[in-house]
């Protein structure tokens, strides 16, 4: 039962987590003259009459508390407000764009740690092996390369010859899960690779380090020297207690996957939430990327109570209470 | 025999005269003297550097590179510079060393000005970052307490918050500009410094010296600026060699996104985005301001590694086991040894062993 009352503490102060950013995006956004924003939507050649106008329909002309409290009235009722420009609510517009983010984060995640842990596992039980050689090169571009950078290289030498020359497998855009595995694999491929170059390189550096460290351990030694095998010395001693450390660096890392999230889905036009807001800065669509904000910090939030429950599973020392 | 060697319980293992003078007095080292001439004898970390310094002029002489080519930064030549189609042309064409971009402009001077502000962007960033991170991180370290506690939570926040969704954030309030890209990136870069800096002054407040001080009647801050922090600039030095990449790419990205510097404006990101237009018709477009990009990046990154592996007493030994692996080689190659050749392969180890039986 313990697990519960931690559970209800966790999302408690991660409630208060994204009220405060709510709330801090919320100001940040009205240190904006209110006539800069009216006047951008109702146009260059608009009249007084007319931006006056747009401030009244955009409710931007009551006291600054009366809006705040609208917001977050909205807000608790799980509404983000109103796009500027096309008037549409902004959750379904967000809600409509979350498969892309959604099948890309997930996709992503597990391509970048299966690849970062194992070849960090390899590499580690393996030092100075040519494989180790290769990957700490391999580990060294994907830290010193930008996604986005990958993500060109990728459609310009992989994506773009395969298509013309007639192979149709890999494909930019989004194509949901529903118009079947083959194409949906085919869009999603190169986004998952680039999201998980960047990150990866991070993990198999952090667990290669971590491993070796803990091989040098004198309980390994006793694991070895009572006649275990060295498979069950490496996963159920050495990588079991090389996890934690990479683990509570999952944690810190979500945020970043965030940002990988935005700059992929740009790159390959999946049209995901990071997309969206990218394009609401252009326009000045603030609700938009308000809402953008909060979903963010939410994922954070549930992301981080996941991560430090793995933990808490993984490593016995550690007790939630 | 005895032999004066630059550390002495190696002697025997090198065990081959030097031409050194028993008597001369021995000469202490400080730490930094020993990590430079650690540093020097990585070949890796001095190419890296060398690129670094190389880049840094380029970047800095910029204009004059411009002024040489007689194409400005931002000077469009619809004639020269593109053909037919209205396309780039390549590399080596009328006089276009890296040749031209999506509007005819001189590729080379374009990379060249993209330079100044990528190195700008990471070197001021990583400075401002460096001082915040060290004054926090010894503060929190230092008073402990409920100082240390919310430092300490408010450090991990920045480090938990995403990024780009802020940068978009202040992009949509400000503008884009360079300005918002530097106090972005300064401000979530202090927070891995001041964590770094933060445990390593708890473990060095523990030390004698430090109770020394106090008992002498050092206040705090003297403690803090005059007995702990030069012991800190190891850890520091390494950490700031690799945040600039960071702040490089970090940088890249958000020019490439829109949110950071804007056209005509060269920077490597806004080149990039501009650039994915062109796959077809242009390869060098796209190719020459990505590998300035990772050039820069990767230069930075191995320095860094470089510097921390020199400031590791352990690297010593590895170092002294290549140098001695060199020299045997050198001498068995002389005298057509191919069997203790073989042995060498094997490393630095087997080298010593090597060594000893000769």
């Amino acid at each position: 039962m313990a697990i519960v009352g931690y559970l209800i503490r966790r999302l408690l102060t991660g409630i208060i987590v994204v009220w405060l950013v709510a709330t801090i995006t919320f100001f940040l956004f009205f240190a904006r003259p209110v006539y800069t924003v009216a006047r951008q939507i109702a146009g260059h050649a608009a009249t007084p009459q007319v931006i006056q106008e747009a401030i009244n329909n955009l409710g931007l002309n009551q006291p600054i508390m009366t809006q705040y409290w609208h917001f977050l009235d909205n807000l608790v009722h799980g509404n983000l407000g109103y796009s500027f420009y096309s008037g549409e609510s902004v959750d379904t517009m967000l809600r409509q764009d979350l498969p892309p983010t959604i099948s890309l984060v997930i996709g992503g995640t597990i391509l970048w740690l299966i690849v970062g842990l194992s070849v960090g596992v390899i590499s580690a039980t393996r030092a100075r092996s040519v494989f180790d050689r290769v990957s700490s090169v391999g580990v060294l571009i994907g830290l010193s390369m930008p996604a986005f950078v990958i993500g060109e290289l990728l459609i310009g030498y992989v994506f773009q010859p395969l298509y013309s020359h007639g192979f149709h497998f890999f494909n930019t855009g989004y194509a949901g899960i529903t118009s079947g595995i083959g194409p949906f694999l085919g869009h999603m491929i190169l986004p998952w690779i680039t999201l998980a170059t960047i990150q990866a390189a991070v993990y198999t550096r952090l667990s290669r380090g971590q491993l070796l460290e803990t091989l040098g351990e004198d309980y390994i030694r006793t694991a070895r020297s009572k006649g275990l095998s060295e498979r069950r010395v490496i996963f159920r001693h050495g990588v079991r207690a090389a996890l934690t450390p990479v683990l509570s660096q999952l944690g810190v890392d979500m945020g970043q996957l965030l940002g990988g999230v935005v700059v992929v889905e740009t790159v390959f036009g999946l049209g995901g939430i990071g997309q969206v807001s990218v394009e609401a800065v252009d326009q000045d669509n603030l609700p938009v990327i308000i809402g953008f904000v909060i979903i963010a910090a939410i994922f954070v939030v549930i992301a981080n109570i996941v991560v430090d429950l793995l933990y808490a599973a993984l490593d016995p020392r550690v007790r939630i209470i | 025999m005895s032999v004066q060697t630059d550390y002495g319980f190696e002697a025997h293992q090198i065990g081959e005269a030097q031409d050194r003078s028993v008597n001369a007095p021995v000469q202490g080292r400080t730490q930094w003297q020993l990590t430079w001439r650690r540093l020097r004898s990585d070949k890796v970390s001095m190419i890296a550097l060398t690129v670094i310094v190389i880049m840094v002029l380029l970047a800095i002489f910029a204009p004059a590179v411009a002024a040489l080519t007689h194409h400005p930064v931002n000077m469009a030549y619809p004639v020269n510079g593109e053909n037919e189609d209205g396309n780039p042309v390549p590399p080596g064409t009328n006089g276009f060393l890296f040749g031209t971009d999506s509007t005819g402009r001189d590729l080379l001077v374009r990379v060249l000005y993209g330079a100044r502000i990528s190195l700008f962007v990471g070197i001021v960033t990583t400075l401002i970052a460096t001082v915040l991170g060290v004054a926090v991180g010894l503060i929190a370290g230092y008073f402990g307490g409920v100082i240390d506690t919310i430092l300490a939570r408010f450090t991990d926040a920045v480090l938990a918050f995403p990024y780009i969704v802020l940068a978009l954030a202040l992009a949509a309030v400000f503008g884009p500009s360079l300005t918002i890209i530097v106090v972005m990136i300064t401000f979530f870069s202090w927070a891995g410094i001041a964590r770094i800096v933060r445990g390593q002054t708890l473990s060095i407040k523990e030390k004698e010296y430090v109770e020394a001080a106090r008992s002498l009647g050092a206040g705090p801050f003297r403690i803090m600026f005059f007995d702990i922090l030069p012991n800190l600039l190891a850890p520091v030095l390494v950490i700031g060699t690799l945040y600039i990449p960071n702040a490089v790419v970090f940088e890249a990205t958000l020019s490439y996104l829109g949110l950071g510097v804007q056209a005509p404006t060269p920077s490597w990101g806004n080149m990039l985005s501009d650039a994915q237009n062109f796959y077809q018709v242009a390869w060098w477009y796209l190719v020459i301001p990505a590998v300035a990009l990772l050039i820069t990046t990767l230069a930075f990154n191995l320095l860094g590694d470089g510097i921390r592996d020199a400031m590791d007493p352990r690297t010593e030994k590895l170092i002294a086991a290549r140098r001695m692996r060199r020299r045997l080689t050198r001498r068995n190659v002389k005298q057509g040894n191919k069997e203790a050749l073989s042995g060498l392969a094997i490393g630095g180890a087997a080298a010593a062993e090597t060594g000893k039986r000769g």
